[in-house]
């Protein structure tokens, strides 16, 4: 559907975005995840014919973005970071306007205008101007004109910053609804977001693309770093030597060690037949397991890994932005 | 190219502009015919639109300030460059709804020759003529007002530049006649020219290489001819600096003078300023 070759952009002597390449496949939910300054909007204004890429090519069906860019605009509706609405309008008059630049048959206008108001709720809003409207609807109101026209690719780029935690979820259940009819590509430096609807991460740093895979395989892609914590009635040495009889040569981090009790951290490639074991081997030797749990490297964790990588990093103060926010 | 003239016309009726501008031109223009054809009693029609052209420099940078100024200001310029249109096209949508705002006013003012001739003898060929002149000067400095809104973030700023350069304009004229007409002193000022145009290129395009040409090549060529026949300069920047007023251009339209070859220019002025405007607006494409 949407081919990015080596696609480079400088401004001036910095970069942006650095020969990123991928590939997105029709029907599906692609999350951009990076911290701020990645090259994730960059990345995405480039591929709507925005903005000109300094060397590489985009294309959307086939079509290159800058050769073609009228026959492959119209197959992508977009979503800046800030909406381009016009404040002195009203959603209705804002849609026509956005239906007749894309072509939309005057016949059909308004029957798709109605439509696009009932998906993303903003009937009810339809004729007020929009600088009168909530940040939550002019985000609707943004995503209705990225609909308008009925495109196969929606880009939206970061759809939920500035909104309440309602309106997120209101924002994201839509996003989810129209993933089942068009390729969804979105951006954002909130990891669960993109846990949550995406089909697709791709990781970005540093302009340049570090990772790109399901939820689940990225997860598993770094389950190696998986561990089991125990809290055991024993002392050090005892819990040690019990811990080497089940698994001789596993990695035991010490975690806090007083006279009767000591917790400790095992890493293992197999958890949960670790834990089986571990659990039979304190129960024969009569001491007590206090606590006995799982722990897999979450998705944020390897976001900060991957992200964190690729010296220079971003500054620690936008780095943490990233994954709290 | 429909729907940026539809949307834009209604914004134009929307916001207060269009408004302002139209009634900032009856008013004087009811000003001038009462003073001029009532109370002095010219029968000449003309005299009032000539008078009356410098009222342009005010409201020529209010009409055209918001055209892409404000597009740029609120962000919607990026729904401009997403949507399937080229840019050539949406210049040319938005420049043909500030043509109709010109012509409101132009049509009523059509009226006046019309009730004054039926209270005595006007020349309404003359003052037909001259009002076509009238349109075409509202129409060449519109395309300047709109190259100025492309440039500038804001449209208190695009409005302070246009105002800043239809006044220069206003007074090339006069300026023209204070310059040395000696053969040095326009080579010496073509010179300054070329190496103002340079400085702008690099400017512009932050490429040093390119300025340098534009500046060196043609300025080979002035030396040159300079050189060989110097006395040809007598006086050539004053005539050229005049041949660039727009409004000076116009007033032969007041005098009675029905000038094609002004329309001519006035046609050209508009096509290069809309060529510049959007090579402007192709330009923040490139730089983001």
């Amino acid at each position: 559907m949407i081919e990015v070759k080596h696609l480079t952009k400088n401004y001036g002597r910095h970069t942006a975005v650095s020969d990123l390449s991928f590939t997105v496949e029709k029907g599906q939910i692609y999350g951009f995840l990076g911290p701020n300054g990645a090259g994730k909007t960059t990345t995405m204004s480039i591929m709507t014919g925005c903005l000109a890429a300094t060397s590489g090519q985009v294309t959307i069906d086939g079509h290159d973005i800058f050769e073609e860019a009228l026959e492959a605009k119209k197959l992508i509706g977009y979503l800046p970071e800030q909406p381009p609405l016009y404040l002195d309008r009203t959603p209705k008059e804002y849609l026509t306007f956005v239906g007749r630049a894309k072509g939309v048959p005057a016949a059909e206008l308004n029957g798709q205008i109605q439509k696009i108001m009932k998906i993303t709720q903003i009937e009810g809003v339809k004729d007020r101007l929009i600088k009168n409207l909530s940040k939550g609807f002019r985000q609707r109101v943004g995503i209705a004109q990225a609909l308008m026209g009925d495109p196969e690719v929606i880009i939206l780029d970061e759809p939920t910053v500035g909104l309440d935690p309602r309106q997120i979820i209101e924002i994201r259940e839509l996003i989810a609804e129209l993933g089942k009819k068009h390729t969804v590509i979105l951006s954002s430096h909130i990891l669960s977001e993109v846990q949550a609807i995406c089909s697709t991460i791709m990781i970005i740093a540093n302009g340049k693309l570090v990772a790109c895979d399901t939820p689940e395989n990225l997860e598993k892609l770094f389950a190696g770093a998986a561990s089991v914590v125990l809290t055991a009635d024993a002392s050090q040495a005892d819990t040690l030597a019990i811990i080497r009889k089940v698994s001789p040569d596993a990695s035991v981090e010490i975690v806090s060690a007083k006279d009767s009790q000591t917790t400790v951290k095992i890493e293992t490639a197999e958890p949960e037949a670790l834990c089986r074991s571990l659990f039979f081997a304190f129960a024969e030797q009569k001491k007590a397991l206090t606590q006995l749990t799982t722990a897999k490297a979450s998705l944020e964790e390897i976001f900060i890994e991957l992200t964190a990588a690729d010296a220079p990093a971003p500054s620690a103060e936008t780095e943490k932005e990233a994954v709290t926010a | 190219m429909k729907a940026i003239f539809r949307h834009e016309l209604s914004s134009h009726f929307q916001s207060v502009t269009g408004y302002v501008f139209g009634a900032f031109m009856l008013l004087f223009a009811g000003i001038y015919c009462m003073v001029i054809n009532l109370k002095v009693g010219y029968a000449n029609f003309e005299y009032v639109l000539g008078s009356m052209s410098f009222i342009y420099i005010i409201g020529i940078p209010i009409l055209t300030m918001r055209t892409i100024a404000e597009e740029r200001k609120q962000t919607t310029d990026q729904l401009l460059y997403s949507l399937p249109l080229t840019m050539t096209k949406v210049v040319l949508g938005k420049y043909l709804v500030l043509l109709i705002m010109i012509l409101i006013p132009t049509a009523v003012i059509a009226f006046y020759p019309l009730i004054l001739s039926s209270f005595g003898d006007l020349y309404l060929p003359g003052a037909y003529g001259a009002l076509v002149g009238f349109f075409f000067l509202g129409a060449a400095l519109a395309a300047i007002g709109v190259f100025i809104s492309s440039l500038m973030e804001n449209q208190a700023s695009a409005a302070g530049l246009c105002f800043a350069v239809l006044l220069l304009n206003y007074f090339l004229k006069s300026l023209a006649s204070y310059v040395s007409t000696s053969a040095f002193a326009s080579f010496a000022a073509f010179a300054v020219l070329l190496i103002l145009l340079a400085v702008i290129v690099r400017l512009l395009t932050k490429n040093t290489f390119a300025a340098v040409m534009t500046a060196l090549l043609p300025g080979i060529a002035l030396v040159l001819v300079y050189g060989l026949m110097g006395s040809s300069f007598t006086g050539t920047f004053p005539a050229v600096m005049e041949q660039l007023s727009l409004f000076n251009r116009f007033y032969q339209f007041s005098d009675g003078i029905f000038d094609i070859r002004a329309l001519v220019f006035f046609a050209s002025v508009v096509g290069v300023f809309l060529f510049l405007t959007v090579q402007s607006m192709e330009k923040r494409r490139w730089n983001g």
